[in-house]
């Protein structure tokens, strides 16, 4: 298992040196950030002190080699809005990001494997169709939309619930992730039914019956195990977009997370932290899929075996 | 098609299997078909039959209605199965499940897909005594261990540890045995057990069974399309077609004088009967869709001796002798050629 890891971790960090020069160029392609902050009457002098300051007159080459030394020492320059440093505000709003993809999956996962289950125990039944139906509605429910709907009804309407900010009791968190949850919610009761219907017909689900296995043994003791490899695998696709697309649901709900930062940052060109985020977003993504990995090795011993040591 | 009910093959006491007019209806796309019809034997503990026929005769289709282990798409629709003198057919799914293991149980052909992947063998073999006698954890795993060796598994101990994918063919289909034996039951019904295995492992795996057989004197359904292991191994033969049964008896004897034309051509095309130079003698044709299984005799289409009469009425299971029936309407003329 160990090796199985170190592997893993080894391969993932490849791709991660080109996340970083990709970041990197691309940033630099959104435009001069000198043209942006300073009103248009600055004076040469001015522009070229700006520069020198922030560093944007060294060459590319120069640049880029004070960005890879400086990330390698978890420096990411400062933010040209705020003076702050760029890991701090990053490492500032991540965790809001994470509370709130984090929350949603777990119940985005709990809740699809039980109607998934229920829907495919009996396929074609009454419970079937009607998981069939909602799970399909909610997967193609634009977020924005129910979002917008859900502050409209419930925090204007009726005035159940806040309509935006972190600061309150627990109900604050009942539309942001209401809006998140729905899509995988709806997506993974599809891959959970269809996946557990393959493993409910399979022979060894057959053999377990025949040797008196009640329904609740053959779904949670012999068929959910086999049937939930795919149900990761998405999840974890699942989990990368609502990292991203976390920009929609905290803009709405005006949470201070990551999505809200990549967004301001883009729009004011603020490279540094523009590129600390993009950074932190891409970690995370590959130590989820390291996850979903050593998930699937811990779940099926065939995964365990076929890495070699 | 009206039930039939065999004579009772020799032995004494009650049967330990009795199963009589199994109807079995299967729901397909194209609408409902007949599977099985009407299928009826006896087996005594101790004793093996064997059920006879090529893929789709509904020899499978009948092991997993006495079992219990249908599909969705398919049911019952008439006739009784009787195990150790209890209708089943008549219990409820909790009482099934009670019977399932103590008192009838099921060997699968293909082990590899038959044993979860993703569980060790000895907890897979440790669950009859969990469901069935509330044994502890480790009070089961024991008896697992103990099962392994029993069936021949080596360094039982440590193997109970790992995984199906980790066994060779034959080790797993020794696994799937041991399960199915684990609490004793009167009546093992084995589907296949040795499609999946090479020439000699076969053979290991058939002593194996009968070894299993005679220490835990259990009643034994042998469901199979090998000649060679009905011949070798069954008291009596059960013969179906098309969702039939078209001959039974003691497989001495139907082996040697067959009394119904399908028995005789499956005989005639074992390749020991070949004379060289010339193509190997073979039923022509293949068997009826069973959603166009003819008015009369399911077999006309490719009998030699067909007539008129065979496209109309159907031949009944009719007895021809001491334990013995055929479903032809020429089967004393056949016994005579």
């Amino acid at each position: 298992m160990t090796s199985f890891l170190r592997k893993r971790v080894i391969s993932s960090a490849i791709p991660l040196v080109f996340v970083v020069l990709g970041v990197f160029c691309l940033a630099r392609l959104t435009g001069n950030p000198v043209d942006l902050y300073l009103p248009l009457s600055a004076t040469p002098q001015q522009r070229a002190e700006f520069s020198a300051a922030h560093g944007f007159d060294d060459s590319i080459p120069v640049q880029l080699w004070d960005y890879l030394t400086n990330a390698a020492r978890l420096d990411f320059g400062t933010s040209l809005r705020t003076g702050e440093s760029a890991g701090s505000m990053v490492l500032k709003a991540f965790p809001v990001t994470l509370q709130l993809a984090g929350m949603t999956m777990l119940l985005a996962i709990l809740g699809a494997l039980l109607v998934g289950s229920l829907a495919a125990y009996r396929p074609n039944s009454l419970i079937d169709r009607i998981a069939g139906l909602l799970s399909m509605t909610a997967a193609s429910i634009p977020d924005f939309w129910f979002a917008i709907v859900g502050v409209l009804v419930f925090g204007v309407g009726l005035d159940w619930l806040p309509t935006s900010g972190t600061l309150g009791g627990p109900e604050i968190w009942v539309l942001p992730i209401a809006t998140l949850l729905i899509r995988p919610f709806g997506v993974l009761v599809q891959v959970v039914r269809g996946s557990m219907v393959g493993a409910l017909s399979a022979p060894y689900v057959k053999v377990a019956r025949s040797k008196g296995a009640d329904p609740k043994r053959v779904v949670f003791g012999h068929a959910l195990r086999n049937s939930i490899t795919p149900v990761l695998t998405v999840a974890g696709d699942l989990t990368v977009g609502l990292v991203n697309g976390a920009v929609v649901v905290e803009t709405i709900f005006g949470w201070p997370g990551i999505g809200k930062l990549m967004i301001d940052s883009i729009l004011q060109r603020d490279f540094a932290v523009l590129q600390a985020a993009v950074l932190l977003t891409a970690v995370t993504i590959f130590a989820l899929n390291i996850l979903v990995d050593v998930c699937h090795a811990l779940i099926d011993p065939r995964v365990r075996q076929a890495v070699p040591a | 098609m009206t039930p039939s009910t065999l004579p009772a093959p020799a032995g004494t006491g009650h049967p330990a299997l009795e199963v009589e007019g199994l109807c079995v209806d299967l729901r397909t796309p194209s609408g409902t078909v007949r599977a099985v019809n009407g299928v009826g034997f006896q087996v005594r503990k101790g004793r093996t039959l064997a059920l006879l026929g090529e893929s789709g005769c509904g020899k499978s289709m009948t092991a997993l209605s006495i079992a219990g282990l249908l599909d969705p798409t398919a049911e019952v629709t008439g006739g009784s199965v009787k195990v150790s003198g209890t209708d089943v057919l008549r219990l409820g799914r909790s009482g099934r499940r009670k019977l399932a293991g103590p008192v009838l149980s099921i060997v699968f052909q293909d082990a590899l897909t038959a044993l979860n992947p993703v569980q060790p063998v000895g907890r897979q073999l440790a669950e009859p005594f969990r469901i069935h006698r509330g044994m502890s954890r480790r009070a089961a795993r024991e008896k697992a261990v103990e099962l392994m060796t029993r069936v021949g598994i080596p360094e039982p101990r440590l193997r109970a540890r790992a995984y199906p994918h980790q066994f060779s063919g034959g080790m797993r289909q020794r696994l799937l045995i041991a399960m199915a034996v684990a609490l004793d039951p009167d009546v093992l019904i084995a589907d296949e057990p040795t499609t999946a295995l090479d020439v000699t492992v076969q053979a290991q795996i058939m002593r194996l069974l009968r070894d299993l057989q005679t220490e835990r004197d259990m009643a034994l359904v042998l469901i199979t399309h090998d000649l060679a292991v009905v011949a070798q191994r069954a008291d009596d033969v059960v013969v179906m077609y098309a969702g039939n049964v078209v001959e039974t008896g003691p497989v001495a004897e139907v082996f040697s004088r067959p009394r119904h034309p399908y028995t005789k051509g499956l005989l005639d095309s074992v390749p020991e009967h070949a004379v060289r130079g010339r193509p190997l003698p073979a039923v022509p044709g293949s068997p009826p869709e069973l959603s166009a299984v003819p008015a009369g005799c399911v077999f006309q289409a490719r009998c030699p001796l067909a007539q008129e009469r065979c496209a109309q009425e159907r031949p009944r299971l009719t007895s021809v002798g001491a334990s013995r029936s055929a479903a032809c309407h020429f089967s004393e003329e056949l016994d005579r050629a």
